[in-house]
């Protein structure tokens, strides 16, 4: 997984509560076996008409100001609904690193943990006031900072956000989680010697 | 004495396999229910790791998101959708994995065959690459949706690292009346709480109106658990449960039978033990609900009004405004005044026997509307055997409705069954997102009594007033 250290970048305003992941990438793009190349249907429905062109009222990252950003303002329970990984596939891939929002569902931030992509929750007056300044400033910039757990900006605004500790160390260095827990086998197999499963699913193959 | 405990902490603290200081609790899944969508990556994660899948003996999979409704002969004419599906056949194959197949006889949604085949039962922690993980915590089970990297974690280690949730109980208090499902009881709480009202909680679903619910009603509870944002919904096993899982293909029987039901017993809440957060919910305030918008909190009673948008609080009005704009519904309008294109009966929260029969008695003696298409999709083959053996087909043919194969079919319309642009749907699924049944269509989430009443009204109408045949 790529490290999550630092990063600055262009910041886009997506002035919406509730985004679910069937926005994020709807479903037909889910057919797709691998874990590349969602991001052109990022938000499709949003930015594209039924014939793939895209919408002449115009969808915010499709704004010549926004071209480029790789951190979302979004408002709050972001990622709601569906588990599809491919949501942060599509967000990742389209080249964004971080979302910053009020709150996130549960299972979204869980997998973008999972792809060293950043969910930054913040108080809902200050994920206000980031929208605000990413609306209305130009190359609008933020530095998230992951090793002092911190959001700042040129112009001042300075913030903390809560992240899980260990969730940080896995970000920070990039770690595989499925390698850590594999650090465990002997408590895995002692588990699994006093819990057999049972006899009925061992029968039927 | 020992600490008072509730359902989830003694499920949670059952399966724990290691607490490294500074990192997230490992916990063991008993069960875990693969799906076409969310898995070939994670199969393809293990390859080029060089891993086997650990326990394909606790590994389930079959075919449900992807899959046509038409005759199971029916060739896929999506070569997209067939490329997944014989990716997970393949996958099966090689990593050992039990599959039910497009061609089984216990082929199904997920969350019904898990269920129905005795896979499910109480104490366990049950994981799929699917949100809608949370309808098996009906049998008192832990049981929660993940991404596909965990999918993958899962694969290769049968344990997750995951941080302890929350603990929240939602207490129903009185009877549900007459034409008041279980499906309004979600779709009631969801409206009180919100969409992310139990973000970071489990749910335990408690009270006299919980305990009454049959299994199949626990399960539409606790599959719209998530559409609360809660990481899972659980209700307490009890006798309604075990009559449920006895006999059941995989349940336990003979001496295993009777040990396993001592150990059920001790799975409730003890008396006194405390959660981090209680709601109340008064049942005699619920009536069959209808959704107007574009998730499952923004709902009113079928006797209601859409929202006139001016009497709402500024945070409100402006995504209120969006829902309706894409709804293309005006303020204000009422909810029995609101014409139908389509009807969908079927999806993980309504698909079971209960439901068909729910919606067939609607049905009986009744014609869908001339304006309106309506289909009733079985959960799985098992389903539409035993809907079948009971002639609830010929009620819905002769009524009017298509009767199809089983799959997820317009829940999510993955497959052909779509709405089009513009057409509204009464829907007994579980997500009225932008977008969600296909592009550009509306949906409203109802119980199947109320879409099917709505297929032969051509509008919504108050089943409570319902000329039954």
């Amino acid at each position: 997984m790529k490290p999550f250290r630092t990063h600055r970048g262009r910041v886009a305003p997506l002035d919406r509560v509730n985004v679910d992941t069937d926005q994020i990438i709807p479903k037909q793009f889910l057919k797709r076996i691998e874990r590349t190349g969602f991001g052109q249907f990022l938000f499709y429905d949003w930015r594209f008409d039924a014939s793939g062109k895209k919408k002449n009222e115009g969808f915010v990252l499709d704004e010549p100001r926004y071209q480029g950003a790789s951190i979302l303002v979004a408002g709050r329970n972001f990622g709601c609904g569906s588990s599809r990984e491919h949501a942060v596939w599509a967000l990742a891939d389209f080249g964004f690193r971080a979302v910053i929002s009020s709150s996130f569902a549960d299972i979204f931030a869980n997998n973008s943990t999972k792809n060293g992509f950043l969910t930054v929750c913040l108080k809902e007056g200050e994920a206000a006031e980031l929208m605000r300044r990413s609306g209305e400033l130009e190359d609008y910039r933020l530095s998230i900072d992951l090793e002092q757990c911190e959001v700042r900006d040129d112009q001042g605004f300075r913030a903390k956000f809560p992240v899980d500790e260990f969730v940080r160390h896995c970000l920070l260095n990039g770690l595989d989680d499925i390698g850590l827990t594999l650090q465990h086998e002997a408590e895995i197999a002692a588990y699994e010697a006093l819990h057999p499963p049972p006899a009925a699913l061992q029968s039927a193959r | 004495m020992p600490a008072k405990r509730t359902l989830f902490e003694k499920i949670w603290e059952a399966h724990l396999v290691a607490q490294p200081s500074g990192r997230s609790p490992i916990v063991y899944i008993d069960l875990h229910l693969v799906h076409e969508v969310t898995s070939p990556q994670a199969f393809d994660g293990l390859r080029a790791a060089g891993r086997k899948v650990r326990q394909p003996v606790r590994t389930v999979a079959t075919v449900d998101h992807n899959i046509p409704t038409e005759p199971r002969g029916t060739p896929i004419t999506d070569l997209i959708a067939a490329k997944q599906i014989s990716a997970l056949q393949a996958n099966c194959k090689e990593f050992g994995v039990l599959l039910f197949d497009m061609d089984s006889p216990e082929q199904g949604i997920v969350h019904v065959i898990g269920p129905e085949l005795g896979l499910t039962r109480p104490g366990m922690t049950i994981v799929c690459g699917d949100s809608h993980t949370s309808t098996h915590g009906a049998f008192g089970a832990l049981a929660f949706g993940i991404g596909t990297s965990e999918v993958e974690h899962v694969l290769a280690t049968q344990c997750l690292a995951q941080q302890t949730p929350k603990t929240m109980k939602i207490d129903v208090r009185g009877r549900l009346a007459e034409g008041v499902t279980a499906k309004d009881l979600a779709l009631g709480i969801i409206g009180q709480i919100g969409t992310d009202g139990a973000t970071g909680h489990v749910i335990e679903y408690a009270g006299e109106a919980v305990r009454a619910l049959s299994m199949e009603g626990r399960m539409t509870l606790c599959n719209m658990s998530i559409e609360a944002g809660a990481r899972a919904g659980m209700v307490a096993p009890d006798e309604i449960t075990f009559a449920y899982v006895k006999g059941k293909r995989f349940a336990p029987r003979d001496g295993a039978w009777e040990k396993a039901i001592e150990c059920w017993r001790s799975l409730p809440t003890d008396e006194g033990a405390s959660f981090d957060k209680v709601v109340e919910i008064d049942a005699a305030q619920l009536c069959p609900f209808v959704t107007w918008g574009t998730n499952p909190g923004m709902v009113a009673p079928v006797t209601g009004r859409v929202p006139d948008v001016g009497s709402l609080k500024e945070s409100d009005r402006r995504s209120t405004e969006l829902a309706l704009q894409y709804m293309g519904l005006e303020p204000g309008k009422r909810i029995e005044d609101i014409g139908i294109d389509r009807v969908f009966i079927g999806s993980c929260t309504n698909s079971r026997l209960e439901d068909l029969r729910a919606a067939a008695r609607v049905a009986k003696g009744h014609h869908v509307s001339s304006k309106v298409r309506a289909m009733v999709v079985p959960g799985s083959q098992t389903v539409k055997r035993a809907a079948e053996q009971e002639g609830l087909h010929r009620v819905f043919l002769d009524a009017g409705f298509e009767w199809r194969e089983s799959g997820c079919s317009m829940c999510l319309g993955m497959n052909p069954d779509i709405l089009q642009p513009g057409e509204r749907c009464a829907s007994t699924s579980n997500r009225n997102f932008e977008g969600r049944q296909g592009r550009g269509g509306r949906t409203h989430l109802v119980s199947p009594m109320m879409a099917a009443a709505a297929a032969i009204a051509g509008h919504f109408t108050d089943i409570r007033n319902w000329k039954f045949q």
